[in-house]
Protein backbone atom coordinates (compact mmCIF):
# COMPACT_ATOMS: atom_id res chain seq x y z
CA UNK A 1 0.00 0.00 0.00
CA UNK A 2 2.68 2.41 1.07
CA UNK A 3 4.92 0.85 -2.17
CA UNK A 4 1.28 1.92 -4.49
CA UNK A 5 1.00 5.60 -2.54
CA UNK A 6 4.40 6.35 -2.90
CA UNK A 7 4.71 4.98 -6.12
CA UNK A 8 1.78 7.59 -7.33
CA UNK A 9 3.60 10.57 -5.49
CA UNK A 10 6.89 10.00 -7.12
CA UNK A 11 5.06 9.61 -10.74
CA UNK A 12 3.09 12.93 -10.21
CA UNK A 13 5.49 14.56 -8.62
CA UNK A 14 7.54 14.45 -11.64
CA UNK A 15 4.24 15.19 -14.01
CA UNK A 16 4.94 18.71 -11.60
CA UNK A 17 8.89 18.90 -12.06
CA UNK A 18 8.40 18.99 -15.77
CA UNK A 19 6.37 22.14 -15.90
CA UNK A 20 9.90 23.89 -14.71
CA UNK A 21 12.29 21.58 -14.90
CA UNK A 22 15.43 23.12 -13.12
CA UNK A 23 16.00 24.22 -9.50
CA UNK A 24 16.83 28.31 -8.70
CA UNK A 25 15.20 31.90 -9.04
CA UNK A 26 14.22 32.99 -12.65
CA UNK A 27 17.42 34.02 -14.25
CA UNK A 28 19.75 31.99 -11.99
CA UNK A 29 22.21 30.80 -10.76
CA UNK A 30 20.56 26.85 -11.15
CA UNK A 31 21.39 24.26 -9.01
CA UNK A 32 23.61 21.34 -10.01
CA UNK A 33 20.60 19.22 -12.03
CA UNK A 34 21.69 15.87 -13.90
CA UNK A 35 17.85 16.34 -15.09
CA UNK A 36 17.73 20.40 -15.45
CA UNK A 37 15.01 20.48 -18.67
CA UNK A 38 14.73 16.89 -18.50
CA UNK A 39 11.27 15.77 -19.46
CA UNK A 40 10.75 12.38 -18.12
CA UNK A 41 8.89 9.55 -20.41
CA UNK A 42 5.25 9.06 -20.09
CA UNK A 43 5.06 6.06 -18.44
CA UNK A 44 6.96 7.74 -15.45
CA UNK A 45 4.29 10.51 -15.04
CA UNK A 46 0.17 10.53 -13.32
CA UNK A 47 -2.02 13.44 -14.17
CA UNK A 48 -1.20 14.33 -17.99
CA UNK A 49 -1.12 18.02 -17.07
CA UNK A 50 0.29 19.72 -14.41
CA UNK A 51 -3.58 20.45 -12.44
CA UNK A 52 -3.87 16.59 -12.91
CA UNK A 53 -0.29 15.95 -11.33
CA UNK A 54 -0.87 18.57 -8.49
CA UNK A 55 -4.43 17.07 -7.71
CA UNK A 56 -2.78 13.53 -7.40
CA UNK A 57 -0.17 14.88 -5.21
CA UNK A 58 -2.25 16.51 -2.95
CA UNK A 59 -5.15 14.22 -2.71
CA UNK A 60 -2.55 10.84 -2.44
CA UNK A 61 -0.10 13.04 0.22
CA UNK A 62 -3.17 12.60 3.06
CA UNK A 63 -3.28 8.59 3.18
CA UNK A 64 0.78 8.79 2.92
CA UNK A 65 1.21 10.82 5.62
CA UNK A 66 -1.29 9.86 7.50
CA UNK A 67 0.20 6.30 7.29
CA UNK A 68 3.50 7.52 8.23
CA UNK A 69 1.99 8.59 11.34
CA UNK A 70 0.09 5.87 12.38
CA UNK A 71 3.11 3.67 11.81
CA UNK A 72 5.39 5.95 13.81
CA UNK A 73 2.86 5.93 16.48
CA UNK A 74 2.92 2.30 16.31
CA UNK A 75 6.68 1.72 16.46
CA UNK A 76 6.40 4.02 19.26
CA UNK A 77 3.36 2.37 21.34
CA UNK A 78 4.37 -1.40 20.87
CA UNK A 79 7.99 -0.86 21.74
CA UNK A 80 9.15 -2.07 18.11
CA UNK A 81 10.86 1.10 17.82
CA UNK A 82 13.44 -0.37 20.18
CA UNK A 83 14.22 -2.99 16.72
CA UNK A 84 14.65 -0.46 14.40
CA UNK A 85 16.46 2.65 15.33
CA UNK A 86 19.93 3.31 15.33
CA UNK A 87 21.14 4.53 18.68
CA UNK A 88 25.03 5.58 18.97
CA UNK A 89 25.54 1.89 20.85
CA UNK A 90 25.17 0.13 17.61
CA UNK A 91 27.91 1.92 15.94
CA UNK A 92 30.45 -1.11 17.55
CA UNK A 93 27.82 -4.04 16.11
CA UNK A 94 27.59 -2.22 12.68
CA UNK A 95 31.42 -2.09 12.45
CA UNK A 96 31.57 -6.20 12.88
CA UNK A 97 28.46 -6.51 10.95
CA UNK A 98 30.17 -4.64 8.09
CA UNK A 99 33.24 -6.30 8.71
CA UNK A 100 31.64 -9.71 8.23
CA UNK A 101 30.09 -8.38 5.31
CA UNK A 102 33.53 -7.81 3.95
CA UNK A 103 34.59 -11.33 5.00
CA UNK A 104 36.77 -10.08 7.99
CA UNK A 105 35.58 -11.84 10.15
CA UNK A 106 34.24 -15.14 9.96
CA UNK A 107 31.10 -15.86 12.34
CA UNK A 108 28.35 -14.07 12.01
CA UNK A 109 27.75 -11.80 15.02
CA UNK A 110 24.68 -12.12 17.49
CA UNK A 111 21.85 -9.81 16.47
CA UNK A 112 17.88 -9.01 17.90
CA UNK A 113 15.43 -9.24 14.74
CA UNK A 114 17.33 -6.64 12.97
CA UNK A 115 21.20 -6.13 12.75
CA UNK A 116 22.67 -2.78 13.41
CA UNK A 117 23.42 -2.02 9.51
CA UNK A 118 19.97 -2.86 8.80
CA UNK A 119 18.44 -0.34 11.98
CA UNK A 120 20.88 1.90 10.61
CA UNK A 121 18.85 1.96 7.06
CA UNK A 122 15.38 1.79 8.58
CA UNK A 123 16.04 4.64 10.76
CA UNK A 124 17.26 6.70 7.51
CA UNK A 125 14.62 5.61 5.17
CA UNK A 126 11.97 6.97 8.38
CA UNK A 127 14.10 10.30 8.51
CA UNK A 128 14.22 10.69 4.74
CA UNK A 129 10.27 10.34 4.89
CA UNK A 130 10.06 13.09 7.25
CA UNK A 131 12.05 15.31 5.13
CA UNK A 132 10.38 14.60 2.18
CA UNK A 133 7.17 15.38 3.95
CA UNK A 134 8.71 18.61 5.42
CA UNK A 135 10.13 19.98 2.62
CA UNK A 136 7.04 19.21 0.75
CA UNK A 137 5.05 21.51 3.47
CA UNK A 138 8.27 24.08 2.97
CA UNK A 139 6.97 24.31 -0.80
CA UNK A 140 3.69 23.61 -0.65
CA UNK A 141 3.21 27.04 1.32
CA UNK A 142 6.55 29.10 1.49
CA UNK A 143 4.98 31.96 3.13
CA UNK A 144 2.60 30.16 5.60
CA UNK A 145 5.13 28.12 6.48
CA UNK A 146 7.80 30.82 5.35
CA UNK A 147 9.94 29.48 8.95
CA UNK A 148 9.92 25.98 7.76
CA UNK A 149 11.35 26.79 4.01
CA UNK A 150 13.82 29.00 5.07
CA UNK A 151 15.31 25.96 7.25
CA UNK A 152 15.52 24.57 4.00
CA UNK A 153 17.52 27.33 2.24
CA UNK A 154 14.79 28.91 0.36
CA UNK A 155 11.85 27.98 -1.80
CA UNK A 156 14.45 26.73 -4.75
CA UNK A 157 16.32 25.05 -2.31
CA UNK A 158 13.24 23.02 -0.31
CA UNK A 159 12.20 21.91 -3.87
CA UNK A 160 15.70 20.76 -4.66
CA UNK A 161 16.03 18.17 -1.47
CA UNK A 162 12.14 17.47 -2.30
CA UNK A 163 13.14 16.29 -5.51
CA UNK A 164 16.33 14.76 -4.46
CA UNK A 165 14.55 12.91 -2.02
CA UNK A 166 12.79 10.60 -4.92
CA UNK A 167 15.87 9.48 -5.88
CA UNK A 168 17.23 8.24 -2.43
CA UNK A 169 13.89 6.31 -2.22
CA UNK A 170 13.73 4.99 -5.86
CA UNK A 171 17.97 3.55 -4.68
CA UNK A 172 16.60 2.42 -1.23
CA UNK A 173 13.43 0.34 -2.89
CA UNK A 174 15.57 -0.87 -5.68
CA UNK A 175 18.44 -1.81 -3.38
CA UNK A 176 15.64 -3.50 -0.59
CA UNK A 177 13.99 -5.45 -3.37
CA UNK A 178 16.97 -6.87 -4.71
CA UNK A 179 18.38 -8.03 -1.40
CA UNK A 180 15.25 -9.87 -0.41
CA UNK A 181 15.50 -11.72 -3.80
CA UNK A 182 19.16 -12.92 -2.91
CA UNK A 183 18.90 -13.44 0.85
CA UNK A 184 15.75 -14.37 1.94
CA UNK A 185 12.96 -14.61 -0.40
CA UNK A 186 10.74 -15.57 2.07
CA UNK A 187 10.33 -12.53 3.59
CA UNK A 188 8.96 -10.55 0.79
CA UNK A 189 6.07 -12.57 1.32
CA UNK A 190 6.35 -11.57 4.85
CA UNK A 191 6.32 -7.86 4.02
CA UNK A 192 3.25 -8.29 1.86
CA UNK A 193 1.19 -10.60 4.11
CA UNK A 194 2.41 -10.03 7.70
CA UNK A 195 3.50 -13.94 8.34
CA UNK A 196 6.81 -15.58 7.81
CA UNK A 197 7.89 -18.87 7.05
CA UNK A 198 11.53 -18.59 6.16
CA UNK A 199 15.00 -19.79 7.11
CA UNK A 200 15.79 -17.25 9.68
CA UNK A 201 14.04 -18.08 13.04
CA UNK A 202 14.69 -14.90 14.40
CA UNK A 203 12.55 -12.96 12.08
CA UNK A 204 9.41 -14.27 13.20
CA UNK B 1 -0.59 -8.40 11.81
CA UNK B 2 -4.40 -8.57 10.82
CA UNK B 3 -4.50 -4.94 8.75
CA UNK B 4 -1.98 -6.05 6.47
CA UNK B 5 -4.45 -8.42 4.91
CA UNK B 6 -6.87 -5.52 4.07
CA UNK B 7 -4.35 -3.90 3.09
CA UNK B 8 -3.48 -6.20 0.53
CA UNK B 9 -7.04 -6.18 -0.70
CA UNK B 10 -6.22 -2.66 -1.49
CA UNK B 11 -3.58 -3.21 -2.95
CA UNK B 12 -4.63 -5.42 -5.08
CA UNK B 13 -7.10 -2.71 -6.10
CA UNK B 14 -4.64 0.43 -6.08
CA UNK B 15 -2.68 -1.80 -8.11
CA UNK B 16 -4.14 -2.18 -11.56
CA UNK B 17 -5.19 1.45 -10.94
CA UNK B 18 -1.32 3.05 -10.93
CA UNK B 19 -0.61 0.71 -13.93
CA UNK B 20 -3.37 2.13 -15.46
CA UNK B 21 -2.00 5.53 -14.25
CA UNK B 22 0.80 5.02 -16.53
CA UNK B 23 -0.26 6.65 -19.15
CA UNK B 24 -0.33 10.09 -18.02
CA UNK B 25 -4.11 9.18 -16.42
CA UNK B 26 -5.52 12.75 -14.83
CA UNK B 27 -7.99 10.25 -13.13
CA UNK B 28 -10.82 9.78 -15.87
CA UNK B 29 -14.57 9.93 -15.27
CA UNK B 30 -14.43 7.52 -12.07
CA UNK B 31 -11.57 8.85 -10.15
CA UNK B 32 -10.84 12.84 -11.37
CA UNK B 33 -13.87 14.03 -9.51
CA UNK B 34 -12.65 12.18 -6.46
CA UNK B 35 -9.20 14.60 -6.77
CA UNK B 36 -11.00 17.48 -7.61
CA UNK B 37 -12.94 16.94 -4.09
CA UNK B 38 -10.14 16.61 -2.66
CA UNK B 39 -8.62 18.84 -3.92
CA UNK B 40 -11.82 21.36 -2.76
CA UNK B 41 -10.68 19.86 0.74
CA UNK B 42 -7.41 21.45 0.64
CA UNK B 43 -8.99 24.52 -0.17
CA UNK B 44 -10.69 24.28 3.15
CA UNK B 45 -7.44 23.52 4.54
CA UNK B 46 -5.46 26.05 2.81
CA UNK B 47 -7.66 28.73 3.83
CA UNK B 48 -9.23 28.37 7.28
CA UNK B 49 -6.08 26.20 8.76
CA UNK B 50 -3.05 27.00 7.35
CA UNK B 51 -3.66 30.48 5.70
CA UNK B 52 -2.93 33.97 8.41
CA UNK B 53 -4.38 37.44 7.30
CA UNK B 54 -1.62 38.89 9.53
CA UNK B 55 1.14 36.67 8.37
CA UNK B 56 3.05 38.91 6.23
CA UNK B 57 4.97 37.27 3.29
CA UNK B 58 8.91 38.18 3.75
CA UNK B 59 10.25 41.14 1.88
CA UNK B 60 13.49 41.45 -0.21
CA UNK B 61 16.02 44.27 -0.97
CA UNK B 62 15.91 45.62 -4.12
CA UNK B 63 19.17 44.72 -5.18
CA UNK B 64 17.39 40.82 -4.63
CA UNK B 65 15.34 41.54 -7.59
CA UNK B 66 15.29 39.45 -10.57
CA UNK B 67 16.39 40.30 -13.81
CA UNK B 68 13.34 39.04 -15.84
CA UNK B 69 10.09 37.73 -14.83
CA UNK B 70 7.70 35.90 -17.12
CA UNK B 71 4.69 37.01 -18.19
CA UNK B 72 1.54 35.52 -19.65
CA UNK B 73 -1.91 36.21 -20.65
CA UNK B 74 -4.33 33.89 -22.47
CA UNK B 75 -4.87 35.63 -25.26
CA UNK B 76 -3.30 35.22 -28.43
CA UNK B 77 -2.02 38.94 -28.74
CA UNK B 78 -0.53 40.63 -25.96
CA UNK B 79 -3.95 42.65 -24.40
CA UNK B 80 -3.60 46.33 -24.71
CA UNK B 81 -6.04 48.99 -24.28
CA UNK B 82 -7.41 50.91 -27.57
CA UNK B 83 -7.83 54.09 -25.21
CA UNK B 84 -6.00 54.02 -22.02
CA UNK B 85 -7.85 57.26 -20.92
CA UNK B 86 -11.51 55.81 -21.13
CA UNK B 87 -10.58 52.90 -18.47
CA UNK B 88 -12.25 52.73 -15.54
CA UNK B 89 -12.30 49.90 -12.57
CA UNK B 90 -15.37 48.91 -11.63
CA UNK B 91 -15.93 48.27 -8.39
CA UNK B 92 -19.88 45.87 -7.91
CA UNK B 93 -21.35 43.26 -6.13
CA UNK B 94 -22.28 43.69 -2.06
CA UNK B 95 -21.05 47.06 -1.71
CA UNK B 96 -22.57 50.14 -0.43
CA UNK B 97 -21.46 52.45 -3.10
CA UNK B 98 -20.58 50.58 -6.21
CA UNK B 99 -18.23 52.79 -7.99
CA UNK B 100 -16.09 53.65 -11.36
CA UNK B 101 -12.25 54.67 -10.53
CA UNK B 102 -9.96 56.24 -13.01
CA UNK B 103 -6.32 55.16 -12.66
CA UNK B 104 -5.44 58.53 -11.34
CA UNK B 105 -8.00 57.92 -8.70
CA UNK B 106 -6.38 54.88 -7.64
CA UNK B 107 -3.23 56.28 -7.42
CA UNK B 108 -4.38 58.92 -5.03
CA UNK B 109 -5.04 56.69 -2.48
CA UNK B 110 -2.78 55.48 -0.02
CA UNK B 111 0.42 53.68 -2.02
CA UNK B 112 1.49 50.05 -1.04
CA UNK B 113 5.13 48.89 -2.23
CA UNK B 114 6.99 46.20 -1.58
CA UNK B 115 9.42 43.64 -2.62
CA UNK B 116 8.34 39.87 -2.58
CA UNK B 117 8.98 36.84 -4.49
CA UNK B 118 6.60 35.22 -6.83
CA UNK B 119 5.17 31.75 -6.96
CA UNK B 120 4.37 29.57 -9.93
CA UNK B 121 2.36 26.91 -9.81
CA UNK B 122 4.73 25.83 -12.20
CA UNK B 123 7.42 25.98 -10.17
CA UNK B 124 9.67 29.21 -10.88
CA UNK B 125 10.13 31.92 -8.16
CA UNK B 126 11.08 35.69 -9.23
CA UNK B 127 11.49 38.53 -6.96
CA UNK B 128 10.13 41.91 -8.11
CA UNK B 129 8.61 45.42 -6.63
CA UNK B 130 5.31 46.36 -6.79
CA UNK B 131 3.41 49.58 -6.23
CA UNK B 132 -0.41 49.65 -6.14
CA UNK B 133 -3.34 50.23 -3.44
CA UNK B 134 -4.59 47.96 -1.28
CA UNK B 135 -7.77 45.82 -2.29
CA UNK B 136 -9.05 46.27 1.56
CA UNK B 137 -9.05 50.46 0.91
CA UNK B 138 -10.76 50.22 -2.06
CA UNK B 139 -13.26 47.78 0.14
CA UNK B 140 -13.57 50.16 2.58
CA UNK B 141 -14.17 53.32 0.45
CA UNK B 142 -17.42 51.43 -1.43
CA UNK B 143 -18.69 50.27 2.35
CA UNK B 144 -18.47 46.59 2.04
CA UNK B 145 -21.67 44.80 2.94
CA UNK B 146 -21.10 41.86 5.41
CA UNK B 147 -22.92 39.75 3.51
CA UNK B 148 -19.75 39.69 0.79
CA UNK B 149 -17.50 36.63 1.28
CA UNK B 150 -15.90 36.67 -1.80
CA UNK B 151 -14.15 38.74 -4.37
CA UNK B 152 -14.35 38.08 -8.17
CA UNK B 153 -11.71 40.05 -10.97
CA UNK B 154 -12.30 40.23 -14.36
CA UNK B 155 -10.07 41.21 -16.93
CA UNK B 156 -9.98 42.31 -20.80
CA UNK B 157 -7.37 39.11 -21.04
CA UNK B 158 -10.02 37.42 -23.19
CA UNK B 159 -12.30 37.06 -20.07
CA UNK B 160 -9.30 35.18 -17.83
CA UNK B 161 -11.21 35.96 -13.88
CA UNK B 162 -10.19 34.53 -10.72
CA UNK B 163 -12.53 34.22 -7.65
CA UNK B 164 -11.09 34.96 -4.32
CA UNK B 165 -12.17 34.51 -0.69
CA UNK B 166 -12.69 37.83 1.21
CA UNK B 167 -9.98 36.89 4.39
CA UNK B 168 -6.84 36.53 1.08
CA UNK B 169 -8.15 39.57 -0.76
CA UNK B 170 -8.23 41.74 2.74
CA UNK B 171 -4.59 40.77 3.17
CA UNK B 172 -2.74 43.83 4.15
CA UNK B 173 -0.07 42.55 1.31
CA UNK B 174 -3.10 42.30 -0.91
CA UNK B 175 -3.14 45.26 -3.83
CA UNK B 176 -4.02 46.41 -7.04
CA UNK B 177 -1.07 47.17 -8.73
CA UNK B 178 -0.34 50.39 -10.80
CA UNK B 179 3.35 49.89 -10.87
CA UNK B 180 6.58 47.20 -11.11
CA UNK B 181 10.06 47.66 -10.22
CA UNK B 182 9.66 51.51 -10.09
CA UNK B 183 8.11 51.93 -13.48
CA UNK B 184 4.40 52.09 -14.83
CA UNK B 185 2.90 48.57 -14.53
CA UNK B 186 4.34 47.13 -18.24
CA UNK B 187 1.53 45.79 -20.82
CA UNK B 188 3.12 42.16 -20.88
CA UNK B 189 2.60 42.54 -16.79
CA UNK B 190 -1.31 43.45 -16.70
CA UNK B 191 -1.21 47.12 -17.56
CA UNK B 192 -3.26 49.35 -16.77
CA UNK B 193 -3.93 47.42 -13.41
CA UNK B 194 -3.33 43.82 -11.84
CA UNK B 195 -3.71 42.15 -8.74
CA UNK B 196 -1.06 40.75 -6.47
CA UNK B 197 -0.21 39.23 -3.34
CA UNK B 198 2.57 37.53 -2.24
CA UNK B 199 -0.07 34.90 -0.56
CA UNK B 200 -0.79 33.20 -3.64
CA UNK B 201 0.00 31.61 -6.98
CA UNK B 202 0.34 33.82 -9.79
CA UNK B 203 -2.40 32.35 -11.60
CA UNK B 204 -4.55 33.68 -8.78
CA UNK B 205 -3.58 37.70 -9.59
CA UNK B 206 -5.84 38.58 -12.32
CA UNK B 207 -4.06 40.95 -14.89
CA UNK B 208 -5.54 43.87 -17.10
CA UNK B 209 -8.20 43.98 -14.41
CA UNK B 210 -11.41 45.92 -15.23
CA UNK B 211 -13.91 45.11 -12.43
CA UNK B 212 -13.75 43.62 -8.41
CA UNK B 213 -16.95 42.68 -7.80
CA UNK B 214 -17.81 41.35 -4.17
CA UNK B 215 -20.27 38.47 -4.19
CA UNK B 216 -21.81 35.73 -1.30
CA UNK B 217 -21.34 32.92 -3.52
CA UNK B 218 -17.92 31.31 -4.51
CA UNK B 219 -16.84 32.50 -8.12
CA UNK B 220 -14.86 30.24 -10.47
CA UNK B 221 -11.92 31.11 -12.56
CA UNK B 222 -9.74 30.44 -15.70
CA UNK B 223 -7.67 27.94 -14.55
CA UNK B 224 -9.42 27.08 -11.42
CA UNK B 225 -12.47 25.91 -13.64
CA UNK B 226 -10.06 23.79 -15.52
CA UNK B 227 -8.58 21.99 -12.32
CA UNK B 228 -5.99 24.07 -10.65
CA UNK B 229 -6.61 24.65 -7.13
CA UNK B 230 -8.84 27.04 -6.36
CA UNK B 231 -7.31 29.03 -3.20
CA UNK B 232 -4.39 28.72 -4.59
CA UNK B 233 -2.44 30.15 -1.51
CA UNK B 234 1.33 30.05 -0.88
Amino acid sequence: MTFVLLAGMIMSGLQIYGAYARFGDRGGPYYVNAFEDHAFPGWSRLGGWLAGGLNWHFALMWPLIGGGVLYLLYLAASGQWRSLLFRPRDIRGAIEMQKYYLRLRKDHPPQGKHNPLQKAAYTFIILLGVLSVLTGFAIYKPTQFSWLTALFGGFQAARYWHFWAVWIFTAFLVVHVVLVFVVDPASLRAMISGWYRGRFPSHD
Amino acid sequence: MIDRRAFLRLTAVAGPASLAAACGWDGGNAVRPLLLDVSRFNDWVGEKILFSKNRLAREYDIADRTARLPSYFISPMMPMLQDPRAWRLQIAGLVREPQSLTLDQLQAMPRTTYTVKHHCVEGWSAIATWHGVRVSAIAERCGLLPQARYVRFDSFDSGYSNGWDLASAMHPQTILAYGMNDNPLPASHGAPLRLYSPTKLGYKMTKYLVSLTFTAERPGGYWEDQGYPWFGGV
